[in-house]
């Protein structure tokens, strides 16, 4: 199995005091975090099955266990260089919401690093990127180490452009 | 108290709705001046089930409109009241209340609260009449309610004595006495005769009696109410206090609590006798849960018992495997095919749902419409145990609303009418449904004038739809003009049917289910619409084909044929858009890969093949790599997680455990179309 569930782990557990837990994972030599809550589970990367008329950063759909999966790469989806898919390319599957559903998403990412715990006061608001990664997808930024991780709000992050249910001929009906 | 009611609001909710659906029908059954007293006895119990809930959950208006219902319910089956035109229509029209107020229980929001006051005003004043012409002396007290009588009353004497077994289905007489607390003061003395010693005391029995005396100014209604929930676990004795009269003559009372005893007796029915009435029709057109009948999940729980059973038989088999062990491994596969097959069709069916749910509203929809027309139908249906997928019997439900409307005012004529042309004045509109293949076909016929072909041509003409009446001369085709957007026959547009708007949507939303409609008539004899559904929309026959390396499934049913393609028939229009020839047909050639992007083997045609499909009535031929083999596929929802897709009607997930996209063959001609029409626009440009 290459499934790794980590919410079952340990040392995850939500502690009271405004902190919130994030998983972070690695993008181009870049961390980025997301909310720990939302993720539903980390597997190695599978083929997917391509949609045709999608763009190019919407991977293909996967069968998760009898659910039909879309994948977002996410490299492609911020215009990074694209990288072979190797043993660390996982799949982070999510839990989207937006205004009028809830969905599963998998993202592909170079692969995961860690788990941290940060409260809401450590988060800096981020700067305009420019257009790719806009500064609306991004929650904000935290220093950890030295390092800065980038806190993305998947809700924006994957319900815009394309994506976007709205938009959709799924809504005409 | 202090359980939390909220829960069961939603079951009280589907139970009150229902309970509506049997009462409406029960009335519709009900025949003016000789009712069957157990059709009667069907819609109070309806009733009184209401009527009780919504006092438990403290939806006071709804209790106080259901109890004048039910008064006038009770007196109808004591056979005081003759059951009459204008008492059912009255009733019909508290059906209508009430299925209002509690819709609007349901979605939060407000009801029409003048109507509803003014349909209660209307069946008190029945009330009120009917009271005092009553000469039955008799039956008086059951009649008047004690408190109009008796407004002297100061409060009650109860006799509460419960059955050794009552505590045991969770009913605790400290609730109730709380509750008796709130309506007066309450003195209570505790009868300990009957408690034994304590080496035989059961704690899970009851073996208390009390004596209550209640001092209120509250109904006696509102006693009975306290121990409604225990009517048939106990015996209770409600005895008014008057002034002048001593609580303790008992022997005084003893008469009215024959009375009283009488008066419950009938109460006790609902609670026992609602659980089969309540099977009969479980509709409710929104609510997403579903009830299924205990032999379709008993047999569900069989199979899988023998599902367990094939594989620890295959586990075993597996341990110490040799192949000598061959024939008994293909042996037990064989089994678990079975066995997966049969669950597989044993949880479809829990899905289907008779008919009947879909057809009961169109009793109460006649019996208004003919009124308001001035016509005469009696409705005939069959069939009503045919079994249908719940999604698609949701979907079908306007759809047939709208050819029962049809039917009734374009179809069945006048009774003048009727009589002129020789005909029983009374009309026959037919429902019926029954299983053919893989399909479901639902007739709706009328033996009304028929359709007049000529005025259907003179019609389309009129409004655009063809050029001159010449252009179509087969019956099938005049009739399929009717569902042309826009087309009408009606002279005059009534607030029934006739403004055009509704046979295109009908035929619309009937192929978005994978079925279709076809028109049979004859002038002066009737016309019948019979309707072909798919039983289930779970699950679909397709034909798997191949594309470079990508699999897609085809819907066998939109197949027509598949061959390889010969040269010298491909033809190509202004160089560009290929045609082929099929015998005497042009079809247009879509090359799937140019379509969906993907890489073929070979962009050769005579190297691959040519499906031939039929979607919206247009024949076109996909170009494919190579066939692959013919499955039952379960179709997923792309756009439960992603979105919709043109082209793509869904997705399925293959032996392997791959994903392969279903196409949807109409989506996929328009695609190829818009993709057609860019290229020319780009080219001119």
């Amino acid at each position: 199995m290459d499934t790794a569930q980590l919410l079952d782990s340990d040392s995850i557990i939500a502690d009271g005091d405004g902190h919130e837990q994030y998983l972070t994972f690695m993008l181009a030599g870049e961390e980025y975090g997301v909310d720990i809550l939302r993720v539903q589970e980390i597997k190695g990367w599978d083929s997917a099955t391509r949609i045709p008329n999608t763009p190019d950063y919407v991977q293909g759909v996967i069968n998760l266990r009898g659910t039909i999966v879309p994948i977002i790469d996410l490299r492609m989806r911020f215009n990074l260089e694209k990288l072979e898919y190797g043993p660390t390319t996982v799949v982070v599957v999510l839990k989207v919401s937006s205004t009028s559903k809830n969905r599963t998403m998998g993202i592909v990412v170079d692969g995961v690093s860690d788990v941290y715990s940060i409260s809401a006061d450590e988060l800096k608001s981020a700067p305009e990127f420019g257009d790719e990664i806009n500064a609306e997808f991004v929650k904000g930024l935290a220093t950890i180490d030295e390092k800065m991780v980038i806190m993305l709000d998947i809700d924006k992050l994957l319900n815009s452009r394309e994506l976007n249910v709205l938009d959709s001929v799924a809504s005409e009906k | 108290m202090s359980i939390d009611l909220s829960q069961f609001k939603q079951t009280f909710i589907e139970e009150s709705l229902e309970g509506l659906d049997i009462m409406e029908s029960s009335l519709l059954n009900l025949d003016v001046g000789e009712a069957d007293p157990e059709v009667i006895n069907t819609i109070f119990r309806a009733a009184h089930s209401i009527k009780g809930g919504s006092g438990t959950f403290g939806f006071n208006d709804i209790a106080s409109f259901t109890h004048v219902l039910e008064t006038l319910l009770d007196q109808m089956r004591a056979g005081e009241r003759d059951v009459t035109t204008p008492a059912i229509e009255a009733l019909l029209a508290s059906v209508d209340c009430l299925r209002d107020m509690i819709n609007a229980l349901q979605d939060e929001g407000s009801y029409d609260e003048e109507r509803v006051a003014s349909v209660q005003k209307e069946l008190e004043k029945m009330l009120d009449n009917e009271a005092s012409n009553s000469q039955t002396t008799e039956s008086a007290a059951t009649i008047a309610p004690p408190e109009d009588e008796l407004p002297t009353a100061t409060g009650w004497l109860i006799k509460f004595s419960p059955h050794p077994d009552m505590l045991r289905t969770g009913n605790d007489p400290v609730l109730m006495f709380r509750e008796l607390e709130g309506l007066g003061s309450l003195e209570v003395k505790a009868d300990i005769e009957a408690l034994p010693g304590f080496e035989d005391h059961l704690a899970e029995d009851a073996y208390l009696s009390w004596e209550i005396k209640l001092t209120t100014d509250a109904t006696e209604d509102q006693v009975q109410e306290i121990f409604s929930w225990v009517d048939d676990e106990c015996d209770l004795e409600i005895t008014a206090i008057r002034p002048d009269i001593e609580p303790a003559a008992v022997v005084e009372t003893a008469a009215q609590v024959v009375e009283e005893v009488k008066e419950t007796a009938p109460q006790k029915e609902p609670p026992v006798a609602k659980k089969p009435a309540a099977k009969r029709s479980a509709k409710s057109t929104e609510a997403t849960s579903i009830r299924v009948g205990t032999d379709k999940v008993d047999a569900l729980i069989n199979l899988v018992g023998e599902l367990v059973i094939t594989q620890s038989m295959l586990s075993q088999l597996g341990e110490e495997f040799d192949m000598s062990k061959l024939e008994k491994l293909r042996n037990g596969l064989a089994q678990l095919e079975r066995n997966t097959r049969e669950m597989q069709e044993n949880v479809l069916r829990i899905r289907m749902l008779p008919i009947s749910f879909s057809f009961n509203r169109f009793p109460r929809l006649v019996h208004d419409l003919t009124q308001k027309m001035g016509k005469k139908v009696s409705l005939k249906m069959s069939g009503e145990q045919t079994e249908l997928d719940k999604t698609v019997m949701e979907k079908i439900g306007d759809p047939l609303v709208h050819l029962v409307r049809n039917a009734l005012d374009h179809g069945i004529e006048s009774p003048e009418d009727r009589i002129a042309a020789g005909k029983d004045p009374v009309g026959t509109l037919q429902l019926n449904a029954y299983h053919k293949g893989g399909n479901i076909i639902i007739e709706i016929s009328d033996d009304g004038a028929g359709i007049n072909k000529q005025r259907v041509l003179e019609k389309a003409v009129q409004s655009g739809i063809i050029n001159s009446p010449s252009d179509i001369t087969e019956d099938a085709q005049i009739f399929d003009l009717i569902f042309a957007p826009g087309f009408s026959t009606a002279d005059v547009v009534s607030d029934v049917s006739g403004r055009g708007v509704g046979m295109d949507v009908v035929k619309k939303n009937i192929k978005a289910l994978g079925g279709g409609i076809e028109i049979a008539s004859r002038e002066g004899v009737g016309s019948t619409f019979s309707i072909r559904l798919p039983l289930t929309l779970a699950i679909l026959d397709g034909q798997l084909v191949r594309v470079g390396e990508e699999v897609y499934i085809i819907p066998l049913i939109s197949i027509v044929e598949s061959l390889q393609i010969t040269k010298q028939a491909v033809n190509r229009l202004a160089g560009r858009a290929e045609v082929y020839r099929l015998r005497d047909d042009y079809i247009s050639i879509i090359r799937l890969y140019n379509l969906f992007g993907s890489k073929p083997d070979s962009t050769d045609l005579e190297k691959g093949l040519l499906v031939v499909v039929e979607g919206d009535g247009q024949k076109v031929g996909l170009f494919v790599d190579d066939l692959l083999g013919q499955q039952q596929v379960v179709i997923k929802s792309l756009e439960s997680n992603f979105k919709q897709v043109e082209g793509v009607s869904g997705a399925t997930i293959l032996g392997d455990g791959t994903v392969a996209l279903i196409m949807d063959i109409g989506g996929l001609i328009d695609l190829s179309n818009s993709a057609q029409k860019k290229f020319s626009d780009g080219a001119v440009a």
